[in-house]
């Protein structure tokens, strides 16, 4: 192993310029020029605009101008996957307008939008806007939606936007029908709020002398911004308008979506001439970023005598908020329903699932998207009902798992696994959890006056999004390929344009890795460039852990390429057959002979081409690919973790939590390591402190870092963690992604430790996330439950 | 407008700002220094941590007027020209950092606690950081970042 290559922990490219203060984010961008937007949003979850005074403020010091709804008709903010109902209907579409039409719909729906000088002008104009509102019920709790009555769009009956299902419902109520058991379980998955630390930001302008628009915006894809703002919102052909993602501080899935602000700046920079810049304050991200999770579900399990399984039902309600972000129907279908086989041979499943409006803010793919509400589902249940039996954790587990020689693995809920270890990754973090200690320091606690607890939770997810040819037939309007275009400069560097977006993952360091590792190059000799449309031909983006087992293949794809003309050319220069010539440590030779060229050399002939066979050989060193992948790549593994609860207070604290994960090839152990410590921190923190709660009218009452429970570091132990693994089976490079693992296996395990810890007292639930409030209450129900 | 004059990494500047001006807005619109952020408007984040008189401040919770006279040092004045400081050197040496956005106040923090504390333990340091949030390394690289750091400043 090199230690530049794959498999090396190289220390990150790109950070030093963030621990300098050099990074360049959107709000540290300023124009020529450049005035400041601030957007009057509603205070009010649901009411009809009767009418919007703006006089007063357009008079106010230093407003350049305002702009409501009545002005910006304009394209709705699109919706990119269709989910059709059970009877093979569409789902539900209602219209997502920029500036509001009429009505407002969620708290921080924006109702218009004021450009001054200064934000600070802005903001203070935008106070003496009038705005009469009729003020409408609201409706917040998905069952009250789900009946009627009050209705979020008035054309969706029931708030519903979707009723979809797959697998065979009467075969399954058979199986649990004539099961030995069935555990079921009422789980509700708790709402989250993305932030990112980042607040979202915008910047638009337009160039009168090209008809260019430029927009930087916080995004995890740029490209996929321009189509969707320029074709669906503002009708402004592709080749006119420039989208630039520069360093973006975090997304976790909010920064996918295209966003009211981004089309606001942009349609209105060339009526004011000027660039306009927006960016969120935190209150603003709190009621604006689309928020994830949110499910209502039951679960069924039905269970032979042995403990193997039969049969899994579920049925869920899922909340989009008051209108559909740009991927929020296929969380709780494609990403979610797929998954509920996990890593079980469970051999018919069922899922229903109802899609319901609400007046809040929408909802969207959150770290995992689906996946994580799977895992929490199934994992709880399989604890559930290992307690209900009598049979040990690991072993209810063992017991039913996808064997390693069975692979590949058609689940009956339309995915094929392609490779995994189950057993492997249980093993190795039981022993690394130093399971077989936990009686004595159980012991130990209970001497103190405290309650342990040890948790399971063995997933898989499905990622490396996504193969265009499956998700088309689902509903997806786009395709989830990615790009890629190497260029070799002349002294032999070489820059690489990838379609993927680095916003915490490192990918300047991996992606070169890759680089060193395939041409043979140092590090210094390669730059990553990625984030601006007007340099990546075409990009999809970065969600769904797709970088490397997408965006990496892309680039592997156009690294071969450079080889094979490589070969061409110092076939030429050397006189040797083309097959002759071999490519190793970045030298071109002739086999058997010591005639050699170093790629640097076949560089600059490629662009000194002063005897090239120019009817057979071009001139220059630039290959484009795209890459389409086979599968979804799939990731899983065991985590456990071990709580100490004081019965006094309700407090958990975590002790232990150990993660040993399958994510196929490693190219930097570092940086999977740090994205996991990543997920397991965003997981731990959605199991015991995050969660968001609206009041009956609609207020968010989670609105800030006061209120909503960002995990702090004293509130986490240290993580340990380690990688087992198999590799994929169908792309170059053996990767399966790392991004979302963490998220999606840690919440189960820690609130399976909890209920662990508190079963001796009869306790068999707590619900996320288990503040000691709500852990308290339930030691209280059960002690008085057993009086 | 009232005039400030401080002195950010060593070099004496002065601007006029509005009375309502935070330090942290002087800092980034007047002097350009984009270094320092702004994650939050209820002075939790902690991305926006500098130093003023030698301790670490949430310069979104001081008013420019109020930093009129004081010796401010910023991320950007952190580093000995090229040579990173000791705990920039160690964040970087133990991927202390994903996105970057929280980096400069945490660094900024982190070497205030190191200046007062050689050698603080985990439990010290994950105390120190209750005004710092990171939504990307779930801290576990952050606490070995400062442990290093300090024992290198």
């Amino acid at each position: 192993m090199s230690e530049t290559g794959i498999g090396a922990s190289v220390k990150r490219l790109e950070d030093y310029r963030f621990l300098t203060g050099r990074g360049t984010y959107t709000d540290d961008i300023n124009q020529p020029g450049q005035t400041h937007a601030y957007i009057l949003r509603s205070p009010h979850a649901h009411a009809t605009i009767n009418s919007i005074d703006t006089s007063a403020a357009a008079a106010a010091p230093g407003v350049v101008a305002i702009f409501t709804g009545a002005d910006m008709e304009v394209g709705s903010l699109p919706c990119g996957w269709q989910i059709h109902n059970k009877d093979g209907s569409p789902m539900a579409e209602p219209g997502h307008p920029p500036l509001a039409q009429g009505k407002v719909r969620h708290v921080g729906d924006q109702v218009a939008v004021v450009i001054a000088e200064t934000l600070a002008q802005a903001r203070s104009a935008a106070e003496l806007i009038e705005v009469d509102y009729s003020e409408l019920p609201a409706v917040v709790d998905m069952n009250k939606a789900l009946a009627g009555g009050t209705l979020v769009h008035d054309d969706v009956a029931d708030n519903l936007c979707y009723d979809w299902e797959l697998g065979d419902e009467g075969e399954v109520d058979k199986a649990i029908a004539g099961a030995h058991h069935v555990t079921e379980i009422d789980i509700v998955n708790n709402r989250l709020i993305p932030n990112a630390m980042e607040p979202r930001a915008a910047i638009g302008s337009f160039d009168r002398a090209t008809g260019e628009y430029t927009l930087y915006t916080t995004s995890q894809n740029p490209h996929v911004i321009r189509l969707l703002m320029g074709a669906f919102v503002l009708q402004i052909p592709e080749h006119k308008l420039r989208i630039v993602a520069p360093d973006v501080g975090g997304g976790f899935g909010s920064k996918i979506y295209h966003y009211a602000e981004e089309a606001i700046v942009t349609w209105a920079a060339p009526k004011v001439g000027r660039p306009i810049k927006w960016t969120a304050d935190r209150s603003e991200s709190f009621i604006t970023d689309a928020h994830g999770r949110d499910h209502i579900t039951n679960v069924k399990l039905a269970l032979d005598e042995s403990g193997k399984f039969l049969a899994l039902k579920v049925n869920t309600k899922a909340n989009m908020g008051a209108y559909l972000s740009t991927f929020a129907t296929c969380v709780p279908t494609y990403l979610y329903a797929t998954l509920l086989a996990g890593v079980y041979t469970t051999p018919v499943i069922y899922a229903g699932v109802k899609a319901i409006f609400t007046n809040t803010t929408p909802v969207d793919a959150y770290r995992g998207a689906g996946r994580p509400e799977a895992s929490y589902l199934i994992e709880r249940v399989v604890d559930r009902a290992a307690r209900e039996m009598g049979i040990p954790q690991d072993e209810i587990r063992r017991k039913n798992f996808i064997p390693r020689d069975a692979f590949p693995y058609q689940t009956p809920v339309a995915l094929e696994y392609d490779s995994g270890d189950y057993e492997a990754t249980l093993n190795s973090a039981m022993k690394n959890a130093d399971v077989d200690g936990f009686a004595a320091r159980k012991a130990a606690s209970e001497a103190k006056g405290k309650l342990r607890g040890l948790g399971y939770s063995t997933y898989v997810e499905a990622c490396g999004i996504a193969p265009s040819a499956v998700v088309g037939s689902l509903g997806a309007r786009a395709g989830l390929f990615e790009s890629a275009n190497v260029r070799v400069n002349p002294t032999g560097s070489v820059t690489i344009f990838t379609g993927s977006h680095s916003h915490g993952q490192g990918h300047e360091t991996t992606f070169a890795q890759l680089v060193s590792e395939t041409l043979g190059l140092p590090l210094d000799q390669v730059e990553i460039s990625h984030g601006d449309t007007n340099k990546v031909a075409f990009g999809m983006g970065t969600y769904g852990s797709r970088s490397l087992a997408v965006g990496g293949e892309a680039m592997m794809k156009a690294m071969n390429k450079i080889i094979d003309k490589s070969k061409k050319i110092a076939a030429h220069v050397l006189e040797a057959a083309e097959a002759d010539i071999e490519f190793k440590d970045g030298k071109f030779t002739v086999a058997g002979t010591d005639k050699e060229m170093t790629f640097g050399e076949v560089a600059l002939t490629a662009y000194v081409p002063h005897n090239f066979p120019h009817d057979t050989l071009e001139p220059g060193l630039e290959e484009q690919a795209f890459y389409d992948p086979m599968n979804f790549t799939y990731p899983g593994g065991c985590h456990i973790v071990e709580v100490e609860v004081d019965p006094d207070t309700g407090v958990v604290k975590v002790d232990r939590v150990t993660a040993s994960d399958d994510v196929g090839r490693v190219i930097n152990p570092m940086i999977v390591a740090g994205q996991t410590h990543g997920g397991l921190a965003q997981g731990i923190g959605q199991a015991l402190l995050e969660g968001c709660i609206y009041d009956d009218n609609g207020q968010l009452l989670t609105g800030s870092y006061m209120d909503y429970t960002m995990p702090r570091a004293d509130d986490l132990p240290n993580f340990s963690t380690s990688n087992e693994v198999t590799l994929c089976a169908h792309n170059s490079l053996g990767v399966k992604g790392v991004g979302e693992t963490g998220a999606i296996g840690s919440p189960p395990a820690v609130i399976n430790a909890i209920v662990d810890a508190l079963s001796g007292l009869g306790v068999t639930d707590i619900s996320m996330p288990a503040t000691p409030q709500k852990v308290w209450q339930a030691i209280q129900g059960a002690k008085a439950a057993a009086e | 407008m009232p005039t400030v004059s401080m002195t950010v990494n060593g070099k004496s500047v002065s601007g006029e700002v509005e009375a309502r001006t935070l330090l942290v807005q002087f800092i980034r619109e007047n002097l350009g220094l984009t270094g320092t952020h702004v994650g939050c408007d209820t002075s939790q984040c902690g991305a926006c941590v500098v130093h003023v008189d030698g301790k670490s401040m949430k310069s979104c919770s001081l008013l420019a007027v109020q930093a009129d006279g004081a010796e401010v040092t910023t991320i950007e004045g952190l580093a000995n020209g090229e040579e990173l400081h000791p705990m920039q050197e160690a964040f970087r040496n133990n991927h202390g950092l994903q996105c970057g956005f929280c980096t400069p106040g945490m660094v900024m923090s982190a070497v205030d606690l190191a200046n007062n504390n050689k050698n603080p333990s985990e439990e010290e340091i994950r105390e120190w950081l209750e005004g710092n949030i990171c939504r990307c390394t779930g801290y576990h690289n952050i606490v070995k970042s400062i442990k290093e750091g300090a024992a290198n400043m």
